[in-house]
């Protein structure tokens, strides 16, 4: 392949990856509203629109016409930062996820990924630890009580969770021997006997691994049950409660996107990513790609329905029982998932 | 010739990133001006071929112990630094220009004496994870070993340092 193939691919790849993200972090709060709604037994947005679809356009429109206040006492340079750096590290992820394998396109053979890196995994870790700094900043800079307190809480419990979401992958990595996204995919396909799907949550009996994963990943992602930085009742809005119009909404967007990351990293390593039958299309056609991208779907779907239904279920954790569960549950959890998984392997080569 | 213009450029941005967190006044514009410094160097780890060493560099350094450091100054509530005064013109005159050219000279004479001193080119100290954890378990297990009983003391001793007298 060329240079300016390559660069011509990439650049489509890319225009195409943030119009299905941005679509799906819009739909995403549509799906949430509907289905939190039902779970308290009303309907949620269902007049704007057939069954409440167009309430997002609604939702962005309004961001975009209320009047952008910012407040004389703050510290203006991060006080504009804040919600960016929030934003651009929620929304690059996406650069590193496979959605599926190489796929035959006017005869040129490319991944549905943006890039392969071979760190991919150690990739997005990174981005979800600097992405700490757009919480921490905003509550300092918003120069008032409830935002410094929400904002130290919130990045207290993200850099905690994030320990437990690290040691939770090294199974899944021992499992399958490299950092790179498409090759952690590629080691679960496949049938064990014939019949049960070989991912990591299933052969690779990573279950403990996977549930230390999933509480890790709603306290990274500040959801409930552990959003109690940015729960109403308890700090006004915590870090986000000088923020109005465009930025409180890219922080809104951030919030998301975290949450499809998260959903997107969990099919990927602990439920096969984009493995599923492909009904008999030859292997790299767009029919198959297509098929394998509709399986990817599929599980991120449930993931976010999880999210929301979770959302809509639990009670929220108080800020000692939120530290105390990362570091004197998840945190040996995790480990005896790595010491009992290390052994197992070795035993087994 | 691209190697060149990243290297310079992130190394640049780096050295900036430095000379600023020494200038500034305010203790959170000098955290940032740091975080600026520790980016760049994973950068530059980058072009020596370090993914591994990389990625680290920006989950730990980066990512978590400059948060603890921002953490504490916004938790102290650490204002900005009252001015000293502009420093004696001795010291601006002879001081500033003296240093510089005793550190280029020394720089120059070390790097003529050391055959070893060669230009690495891109990619040369390739390490991917498989690479460096081989080396960490299995030549330098003990030192490795070692590393992690330190920093496991070092939080003893934040701890009894932190614990309030009952």
């Amino acid at each position: 392949m060329t240079v300016t193939g390559f660069v011509l691919i990439s650049l489509i790849k890319i225009v195409v990856a943030m119009f299905v993200l941005l679509t799906s972090v819009a739909y995403l709060t549509w799906f949430e509203r509907k289905l939190v709604g039902h779970i308290q037994n009303r309907w949620g947005p269902s007049r704007v629109g057939p069954f409440g679809l167009l309430q997002p356009l609604a939702d962005g429109l309004k961001f975009i016409f209320k009047e952008d206040i910012t407040p004389p006492y703050v510290h203006k340079t991060l006080y504009l930062l804040a919600p960016l750096i929030a934003l651009v590290l929620a929304l690059t992820p996406i650069a590193v996820i496979p959605f599926s394998p190489p796929v035959t396109i006017a005869g040129l053979q490319t991944p549905l990924q943006i890039t392969d890196v071979n760190i991919g995994l150690l990739v997005i870790l990174g981005l979800t630890s600097v992405g700490v700094y757009g919480v921490a900043l905003a509550g300092w800079s918003s120069n008032s009580k409830y935002s410094l307190l929400g904002g130290l809480r919130a990045s207290a419990q993200m850099i905690s969770y994030e320990v437990a979401l690290g040691l939770s992958l090294i199974g899944v990595l021992i499992l399958s021997q490299s950092l790179s996204l498409q090759d952690i995919v590629y080691s679960q396909s496949g049938l064990w006997h014939g019949w049960l799907p070989n991912w990591n949550l299933f052969t690779g009996f990573q279950f403990v691994g996977f549930l230390v994963y999933l509480c890790a990943a709603f306290a990274e992602t500040n959801r409930i049950p552990f959003d109690l930085p940015e729960a109403e009742t308890e700090l006004v809005a915590g870090y986000h409660t000088e923020y109005s119009s465009m930025k409180f909404a890219m922080f809104f967007m951030a919030e998301y996107a975290n949450m499809f990351t998260v959903a997107c990293l969990a099919s990927i390593l602990f439920l096969g990513g984009w493995n599923g039958p492909i009904f008999g299309f030859p292997e790299y056609s767009w029919q198959a790609g297509l098929l394998h991208v509709f399986w990817f779907g599929l599980r991120i779907f449930c993931f976010l329905f999880l999210y929301v239904w979770i959302r809509g279920t639990l009670p929220r954790f108080r800020y000692d029982q939120l530290m105390a569960f990362c570091w004197k549950v998840l945190l040996p959890l995790s480990i005896a998932n790595i010491l009992v998984t290390a052994f197992v392997v070795a035993l087994r080569s | 010739m691209l190697h060149y213009i990243l290297f310079f450029s992130f190394g640049a941005l780096a050295v900036a990133g430095a000379v600023n967190l020494l200038i500034q006044k305010h203790p959170i514009s000098s955290a940032l001006s740091l975080i600026v410094v520790m980016g760049s160097l994973s950068v530059e780890y980058l072009l020596l071929g370090a993914e591994f060493v990389a990625a680290i560099q920006v989950i730990v350094y980066a990512g978590a112990v400059m948060v603890l450091f921002v953490f504490v100054i916004m938790l102290l509530n650490a204002g900005v630094e009252e001015h000293e005064g502009r420093g004696s013109r001795m010291a601006w005159t002879f001081g500033f220009p003296a240093m510089l050219g005793l550190g280029i000279l020394l720089a120059w004479l070390l790097a003529r004496r050391d055959p070893a001193n060669v230009p690495v080119p891109v990619g040369a100290m390739y390490g991917s994870a498989k690479l460096i954890a081989r080396q960490l378990f299995q030549p330098y297990l003990l030192p490795f070993e070692i590393t992690s009983v330190l920093v496991l003391i070092a939080i003893m001793g934040a701890v009894v340092l932190a614990r309030r007298e009952e």
